[in-house]
């Protein structure tokens, strides 16, 4: 009868989940979890080469990167995950801060600039990437682009505007910003930004897309999106624009990666970091995301200006780590939900 | 065979019942502990992870006291009243004329019209918004199509605008179901008697038809109402800062998670209030009921001049509900086969869909069973709300069930978090209702003279019910397991937070396709599950029907 074989089915069913929960289990020593606030197509593709490479299986799970840092958060010591990416320094900070992310070996701290990892040998960075103002090439011409990132908030630049305020490059921008000029200007800057009615979007990819499209003759975004976009059409109505040296809209940031400390496999999980700071992967940031490599040796896409150019001098890296304060801000002026 | 059995004894069961009234009914209640214990236990599972959801909410204290009362908060309550108050209006005054054009008047084509507004249903809303932002977007195919003319953007869509047209559009069905019924069934004598009393055309709808309607018109409302209030993807993607957005927005962009709880919280309380409306409007109901008449079918009402009108407004609806998603998708699928598309990676995502839905769906089945079986053998007041707490999840928005069980699973039960049980209990939760529904209607239709007729053939407890009472009611049931199946296919805000690392089903793949703006990616899968609502929905009504 139906009923039977239904329940029948069922049994089956269950006792092949738990075979596979207790399967799982077992072959966590060559398991990975990794959480990563970088999008699938940005990192899927070497954590793949990876796992060929190795033979350790890679388990990802995505968000964005404030969701993965709230969500390790949440998890405290029950956390499942033995690697976090970030798409910014400031989560890993945050990270940091709470005792959640465990000491690096100096095999791999040694692979990459002091200035791109954390003052106490949390996380290591693992790509750079410019903060940028793409622009729309038909609606606007170079000289009309503002001096400082800070003009953005003048009502000339009501409704051309685009950005993504969920993102956590824009987040550790603004985190930077209230290290830079103060929290005060910082909160007026954003409400300015909002009474130009700036567009939100969920991503950068969108707020790359909206400047080429024309929806917005503006977007703060990172540099490497456009490039990508230019990669598949050389034609794109659209450039990027570094602000000039000094000025707080310009600066590297990065995205990096640390271990959970606790992580039952954290030589495993080091393994994993150190790959992703070999040349393989550096290469790969720097060819295929266009982003700049930051393992010691290894040097940038001649596409892309010298790094050195676009550092913020007066930023350590390691200070973004109060990503909460900015989280409160976004959410009190109204750019997030 | 068994059943000649069963007859012939159901037959002897009764002649015996004639001489010896105290025979059956009493004894066969004796089963009722034991359900009452499963109903119990179950309503504790669905219970559990939203009291501790609660509890967590209530544990913010003053600092919570004052997140609540903010201004941003009080704001996205207004949000979130006002678009369910617009959409109610907006779906009624479609929902109604829609009804009634394809039921009384001698509009052409009328079927055609009916399946073209259903079928509006069969698209979950997430897909819809999208849709809908592709087609009239700024930068949509609208534009695109104008940008001969000039049009070099059109306004914006996003917000309450963008968030109310896709609500009222996919909200319509829940109005024109209802009001059709009542339509069909209400009495033609009624409508005869006042246009011999004198009262003339358009008078007698607005002054005898309108009024029966109400009690439909209001269910359908409050279905309506509740809807708004738990979708999730809609107002989502329409950037529309109403409850389920925020609550995902604090849950994924704050470190301080009691926020997200006690919005959630907010959402219970509210949808709580909406649910104690509709107990109150059902009871009220019966009173205003008309009784049917006469059996005859009521005057079919010539539009006239009417008929171009009318013709434009299905001809609006359809259009844009139906027609213009399924245009986009076809158009994306075919951008996507040009690109060349990865269809082996889809395939992984469609097993993983199917697997869960299978495993969620006939659990649901078996749950199911003990407060249906309850509410069947003995509905007291007590049962009636055992069996009330298994409905929750009808009410609840899948986004506050699914933060509760994030709560819970990552605090209480840390071994089960991310697996797959907790996602499956996640759908179970959400879903129940369908299950323990379906199966209690069919219940409903048995006479409790067979399981009195199984007893005197010495079937005793759980016998009884697995040979006799489960396959008597087997299609209801079957019924009931194939649509909690459909559901949980379609399902979008549980599996996006509760699913394994590195488990994706196709709605999971579909929305995060069309955020990173991969929209080659997302015909294919979207178009896959649309051809499983409608078969869902062919389901419904046969359900309905039987």
């Amino acid at each position: 009868m139906t009923i039977r074989r239904m329940m029948r089915g069922l049994m089956v069913m269950a006792l092949l989940v738990m075979i596979g929960s207790a399967v799982n289990a077992q072959q966590s020593t060559e398991t990975l979890t990794v959480y990563s606030g970088r999008t699938e197509d940005l990192i899927a593709p070497i954590l793949e080469q990876f796992t060929q490479a190795t033979g350790v299986q890679v388990e990802v799970r995505y968000g964005s990167t404030s969701e993965m840092a709230a969500t390790l958060l949440e998890e405290g010591q029950n956390s499942p995950a033995d690697v976090f990416i970030a798409q910014d320094a400031g989560a890993l900070g945050a990270l940091a801060n709470e005792g959640q992310l465990a000491m690096l070996s100096p095999d791999v701290l040694e692979r990459v600039n002091p200035e791109f990892s954390s003052n106490n040998g949390q996380w290591v960075g693992l790509s750079g990437r410019a903060r940028v103002l793409v622009y729309n090439t038909d609606l606007v011409s170079v000289d009309q682009l503002p001096a400082s990132i800070l003009d953005l908030a003048d009502p000339v630049w009501a409704d051309k505007i685009g950005w993504a305020p969920t993102n956590g490059s824009l987040q550790a921008h603004v985190t930077a910003l209230r290290l830079l000029i103060g929290e005060d200007a910082t909160r007026a800057w954003l409400e300015g930004l909002l009474a130009n009615n700036a567009v939100a979007y969920d991503n950068n990819r969108a707020v790359v897309q909206a400047v080429i499209d024309g929806e917005v003759e503006v977007g703060l975004t990172n540099h490497y999106y456009l490039l990508g976009f230019q990669a598949e059409n050389a034609e794109v109505a659209a450039a990027n624009y570094f602000f000039p040296g000094g000025d707080p809209g310009s600066l590297i940031n990065v995205a990096g990666a640390g271990v959970l400390s606790t992580s039952d496999t954290p030589a495993l999980a080091e393994r994993l970091i150190l790959y992703l700071l070999g040349n393989d992967a550096q290469s790969y940031f720097s060819d295929v995301t266009y982003e700049y490599p930051l393992a010691v040796g290894m040097t940038a896409n001649a596409l892309l200006p010298a790094i050195e150019t676009i550092k913020n001098p007066a930023l350590d890296l390691s200070d973004l780590s109060d990503l909460q304060t900015t989280l409160d801000l976004l959410s009190t002026v109204g750019a997030t939900p | 065979m068994s059943e000649i059995r069963l007859f012939s004894a159901f037959r002897t069961a009764t002649m015996q019942q004639a001489y010896n009234p105290r025979f059956g009914a009493l004894r066969i209640w004796r089963g009722v502990a034991g359900l009452k214990l499963l109903t119990v236990l179950i309503g504790l599972i669905v219970l559990l992870p939203i009291a501790y959801m609660v509890v967590r909410a209530l544990g913010a204290g003053t600092d919570g006291l004052a997140y609540v009362f903010s201004a941003r908060t009080l704001g996205v309550l207004v949000n979130s009243l006002m678009l369910m108050v617009a959409v109610v209006i907006g779906a009624v005054v479609i929902g109604v004329p829609f009804a009634w054009l394809t039921t009384r008047s001698d509009l052409p084509l009328r079927r055609f019209w009916l399946i073209g507004g259903m079928m509006i249903m069969v698209i979950p809303s997430y897909i819809g918004a999208m849709m809908m932002i592709a087609a009239f977007g700024p930068r949509g195919m609208l534009q695109q199509m104008l940008e001969p003319l000039g049009v070099d953007r059109l306004p914006t869509i996003y917000g309450f605008f963008g968030a109310w047209c896709v609500l009222t559009l996919y909200c319509v069905p829940y109005i024109v179901l209802p009001v059709r019924a009542a339509l069909r069934h209400c009495d033609p004598a009624l409508e005869e008697a006042a246009r011999s009393l004198g009262v003339r055309g358009s008078a007698v709808f607005w002054r005898i038809t309108l009024p029966t309607l109400r009690p439909a018109i209001g269910a359908g409302s409050l279905l309506t109402a509740l809807y708004t209030l738990s979708d999730f993807g809609a107002v989502s993607l329409m950037r529309y800062d109403a409850f389920t957005r925020v609550i995902y927005a604090q849950y994924t962009n704050s470190f301080d998670r009691s926020r997200a709880a006690l919005l959630a919280l907010m959402l219970i309380v509210l949808t709580i209030a909406l649910l104690l409306i509709e107990r109150r409007t059902l009871s009220r109901r019966r009173i205003y009921r008309t009784s049917i008449g006469t059996q005859r079918q009521s005057r079919i009402v010539a539009l006239k001049r009417w008929k171009v009108p009318a013709l434009a407004f299905c001809a609006l609806l359809v259009g844009i509900g139906a027609v213009t998603p399924l245009v986009i998708l076809t158009h994306w699928v075919l951008r996507g086969v040009e690109m060349g598309i990865d269809l082996e990676s889809l395939s992984i995502e469609t097993v993983n869909t199917a697997g869960v839905s299978i495993i969620a769906a006939l659990l649901i089945g078996v749950l199911s069973l003990a407060p249906a079986l309850l509410a069947f053998r003995s509905n007291t007041r007590v049962n009636q709300w055992l069996v009330g707490v298994t409905y929750l999840g009808n009410g609840l928005p899948s986004i506050v069930i699914a933060l509760a069980l994030v709560f819970f699973a990552s605090n209480a039960t840390p071994a089960l978090y991310q697996t797959m049980p907790i996602l499956i209990l996640g759908y179970i939760i959400r879903f129940l209702p369908i299950g323990v529904g379906s199966t209690r209607s069919a219940l409903m239709g048995l006479s409790p003279r067979y399981e009195e007729v199984g007893r005197t053939l010495g079937f005793h407890r759980w016998a009884l019910v697995r040979r006799i009472t489960i396959p008597l009611a087997r299609s209801g049931i079957v019924a009931g397991v194939a649509l909690t199946f459909l559901s949980v296919m379609k399902e979008l805000p549980t599996t996006l937070l509760l699913a394994p690392t590195g488990f994706k089903t196709l709605p999971v793949e579909i929305w995060m396709a069309n955020s990173d703006g991969r929209f080659a990616a997302v015909g294919a899968p979207t178009l896959l599950l649309i051809a499983v609502g409608a078969l869902s929905l062919s389901l419904m009504f046969r359900d309905k029907r039987g």
